[in-house]
């Protein structure tokens, strides 16, 4: 048997990485979701208790929450399809498309951030029911994910523009895109649960 | 000026004498350590070969380390309220003030089960599974000793709050409204919130970490049902963490949030719903109390084979037992507050499932009963712990089970009887299992034994101690004591059985006095007491290692045909094979987990305390090291095969002369 070389270990290592991260990444997803579960249930049990505030139906308008998932889930798809041209090693394309990604994720959490200051200038800021509460809870924890995957992805490009697509940057790109897919995920949850539940 | 410390003023360093006392204590033996380090110039073996290690043995020391002192200071905790409850009667008030008493229980609960008992399973965890399932390394080095250090942070914030400010005084599981702002203004729920948050995320981190590493690691050959029963108790743990401790972490966030940002989760105005936060808790609380106690059935299920000297009786049905209790730890999380008027219905469905769990759990009893029957006993010190685990689990099992019953669990709920069941539980389960464990691990891993007869003293002092110190409280309970009182009238007769508890600690303190004193003279007489790799005539993979293992746990990784596989090795007597070594690819050492954890320090200790500036730093230094970590590509190297080969010559000539 010979010795192998040192690239061939290297090759070998990573394969071996890639398999335990991604593996261990899927894990962390599960419990970051039992994580969401809980302020899920947290939103069912209080949602009604609005302590003589307004209530779901007065502050939520379907269109502005659509139009917040419409570009979501635009970014979901365009993350796709950097991942497709990452794995065909085609730099200026990934670069492209985690940029509109990243574009679609900043106006995300802008539309966001200024349904929030909306609400709060309108005097039902968290503090006014156990419904508003729990509703800031969820939908800003979700937001400080996205917020999260945001900050990652500027990392993430910085690498690809330095490093090019080396084996370990692809695996980290892997991880960014199912974090960020897993986001998605989670805002048709709270995209149904909240919002078309909410103003029925 | 006032900004620049938040809420912090001189009046957080004003204490009455006794928690002067404490901190004052904690202040020298902090010096003193730092002074020896001095002394023997320790710092650079110190930093090179322990706090930026990722070798999974250096770290599960470091746990092992942190949680003995933990241990020691819950102990302290717990013998000042059985001296207060001795002596607080009629018209004595004892010596401790209610607020300072309140503090007490509540830093008892906290320090022995997240800082005790956590970290003495993860401590064994990191030191066995990976020599057991033929692996070198966990899957995720780095992750690994972020998690020891923030176990750290939470320890550390918890001890801080003696010296700055105070501690909670709200129970061990800080139940609102009682733990909201409006009832407990200050930082004592603060402190108890990020010392469980932070710590509770290591937690989780290392959820994931082993998890993955049972999962992808085993050598070749280990199917899962050849693994060892350590192994399978930790995989059950293990999945037990992942699912409740995001609970935890959510449940305590919005704790948090009620506490800072005025929001109403669990307010008793504005809607909120404390209930909610009973239900959230020990959704999280009662697997907790499993993800403690499966891995010590794990290391009995080690413990009864290796020292009856006979396959464990009913591998497969041992097996699915851990996987039932598992599953069954998610369903009867009510029975902890059956009085909360969930109604008859849900109760009797909680009830009953709380019953179920004494299934499997009889079941892993009568498999070790018959493992032991028949077989050529060996009454060694861990054998001894499983003996006296048998008699504690097993009263404490029932009177469990008598709770289980809604109709009876309202006459004892929140009663001594209650303290007296669920200590049963974790000093006969889990710390009796940990013991068991350690005396059984601890030669594999620093090369000799400890002293036999210290040990067995040690043994005889914390069964007879336990004994004392909480069947007293089984009467008061039935009497009607209830827990955390720090005073009571003499007509009650409660004084002599209190008296009886509090000579009961006595005892205990004994025990692990002379469980130190065992380590002292164990490390001073080690040159008489030298093993080779397998003391015990051991079973699994793990004694197939020299002792202690090298770095890399194994020069050519095992193969493995059946379960037992070193025990089946011994007794085949196979022809030695001639060894080719190859290159080994280890992880590099670093800090960057220690400058993660520490930036946690800061950033929680600026949020507990209002300084807004110093949260900002916190919050940056932890990104800014996340980033930096995670964009490097050199994190790890190979031994060269000849390194390998010297370094296993050198251990084989040290076995020819031993």
């Amino acid at each position: 048997m010979t010795t192998p070389t040192t690239l061939e270990h290297d090759h070998h290592a990573e394969a071996e990485r890639y398999d335990k991260t991604i593996f261990g990444f899927w894990i962390y997803l599960m419990t970051d979701c039992i994580v969401f579960a809980t302020f899920f249930a947290a939103y069912a049990v209080l949602h009604n208790n609005t302590f003589g505030g307004p209530s779901s139906r007065d502050l939520f308008s379907l269109p502005f929450a659509l139009s917040e998932t419409l570009i979501l889930l635009t970014s979901s798809f365009t993350c796709g399809l950097a991942m497709l041209a990452a794995h065909r090693k085609e730099k200026a394309k990934v670069m492209a498309l985690f940029g509109v990604t990243f574009l679609l994720g900043l106006s995300f959490l802008g539309l966001e951030l200024t349904e929030f200051s909306h609400l709060v200038h309108e005097g039902n800021s968290w503090q006014r029911s156990a419904f508003l509460s729990s509703f800031f809870s969820l939908v800003g924890c979700h937001g400080l994910h996205i917020t999260c995957g945001l900050f990652w992805m500027f990392v993430m490009m910085a690498h690809v523009s330095i490093r090019g697509l080396t084996a370990s940057t692809l695996r980290r790109l892997t991880c960014l895109s199912l974090f960020w897919h897993f986001l998605d995920v989670i805002w048709v949850l709270i995209f149904t649960i909240v919002y078309l539940m909410g103003v029925k | 000026m006032n900004d620049i410390f938040g809420r912090l003023t001189i009046d957080a360093f004003k204490h009455d004498p006794i928690e002067n006392g404490a901190g004052i204590g904690i202040a020298i033996t902090g010096f003193i350590i730092l002074g020896l380090l001095f002394y023997y110039r320790g710092w650079k073996y110190l930093w090179n070969e322990w706090l930026t290690s990722l070798d999974p043995k250096r770290i599960g020391m470091m746990y092992l380390f942190m949680a003995t002192l933990m241990l020691f200071k819950g102990l302290v905790d717990a013998s000042m309220m059985r001296a207060q409850q001795a002596l607080a009667v009629g018209d004595s008030m004892g010596y401790l003030a209610p607020p300072h008493f309140q503090q007490i229980f509540s830093a008892h609960g906290t320090t022995m089960i997240f800082f005790v008992g956590m970290g003495m399973v993860f401590g064994l965890l990191n030191l066995i599974v990976p020599l057991q399932i033929g692996a070198r390394d966990v899957a995720f080095p780095f992750l690994n000793s972020l998690s020891f250090w923030l176990f750290l942070v939470g320890a550390f914030l918890l001890n801080i709050s003696l010296v700055v400010g105070k501690f909670s005084a709200t129970g061990w599981l800080a139940y609102p409204p009682l733990s909201g702002n409006e009832y407990h203004p200050g930082v004592g729920v603060d402190y108890w919130i990020w010392s469980v948050q932070i710590s509770g995320i290591g937690s989780l981190l290392s959820g994931i970490n082993f998890l993955v590493t049972i999962l992808k690691m085993r050598c070749p050959g280990m199917t899962l049902m050849k693994m060892p029963l350590f192994t399978w108790a930790a995989l059950n743990s293990m999945v037990l963490v992942l699912f409740a401790f995001p609970i935890l972490t959510a449940t305590v966030l919005m704790l948090t949030l009620d506490r800072t940002l005025g929001m109403h989760f669990f307010t008793a105005d504005y809607g909120g719903n404390p209930m909610m936060y009973i239900n959230l808790i020990w959704a999280w609380g009662h697997p907790e109390v499993y993800i403690l106690i499966l891995p010590a059935f794990g290391i009995y299920s080690e413990v009864v084979a290796t020292f009856s000297h006979k396959r464990l009786f009913g591998y497969t049905s041992m097996v699915w037992a851990l996987a039932s209790i598992t599953f069954l730890s998610f369903i009867v999380w009510l029975h902890h507050f059956f009085t909360m008027g969930a109604g008859a219905n849900v109760n009797a469905f909680f009830g009953i499932m709380t019953m179920l769990i004494a299934v499997p759990t009889g079941v892993k009893v009568f498999n070790w009963l018959f493992t032991m029957f028949r077989g050529r006993i060996y009454f060694a010190r861990p054998m001894l712990w499983f003996l006296g685990f048998i008699l504690v689990f097993t009263s404490g099992g029932m009177t469990g089970v008598l709770m289980s019953v809604p109709s009876a669990d309202f006459q004892t709920h929140n009663s001594l009887f209650l303290i007296a069941h669920f200590h049963s539980m974790v000093i006969g389960g889990v710390l009796f299992g940990l013991f068991a464990g350690l005396s059984y691990w601890f030669p594999k891993f620093i090369g000799f034994k400890l002293n036999e007869r210290l040990g067995r003293y040690a043994f005889w002092c914390w069964i007879v101690g336990f004994f004392v110190a909480f069947m007293p409280l089984y009467a008061l309970g039935l009497m009607g004591a209830t827990r955390r009182l720090n005073h009571y009238e003499a007509a009650t007769g409660w004084h002599p059985l209190f008296m009886l508890a509090a000579l009961g600690v006595v005892f205990i303190i004994c025990g692990g006095l002379l469980q130190v004193l065992q380590i002292i003279i164990g490390v001073r007489q080690r040159r008489q007491n030298r093993i080779l790799g397998d003391p015990w005539n051991g079973r699994t993979l793990e004694w197939s290692t020299p002792s202690p293992p090298p770095f890399y746990n194994f020069a050519i990784i095992p193969e493995v045909h059946e379960r037992d596989p070193f025990w089946e090795a011994k007794h085949r007597h196979l022809p030695e094979k001639k060894q080719t070594y190859h290159d080994i690819h280890m992880p590099k050492n670093t800090p960057m987990g220690m400058y993660i954890a520490a930036f946690a320090l800061v950033f929680s200790f600026a949020i507990i305390w209002y300084i807004h500036w110093l949260t900002i730093v916190g919050l940056i230094g932890i990104i800014a090291c996340a980033i930096i970590r995670l964009s490097d590509d050199d994190i790890d190297y190979y031994v060269p095969a000849a390194e390998v080969e010297r370094i296993e010559n050198q251990i084989a000539t040290r076995i020819k002369h031993a």
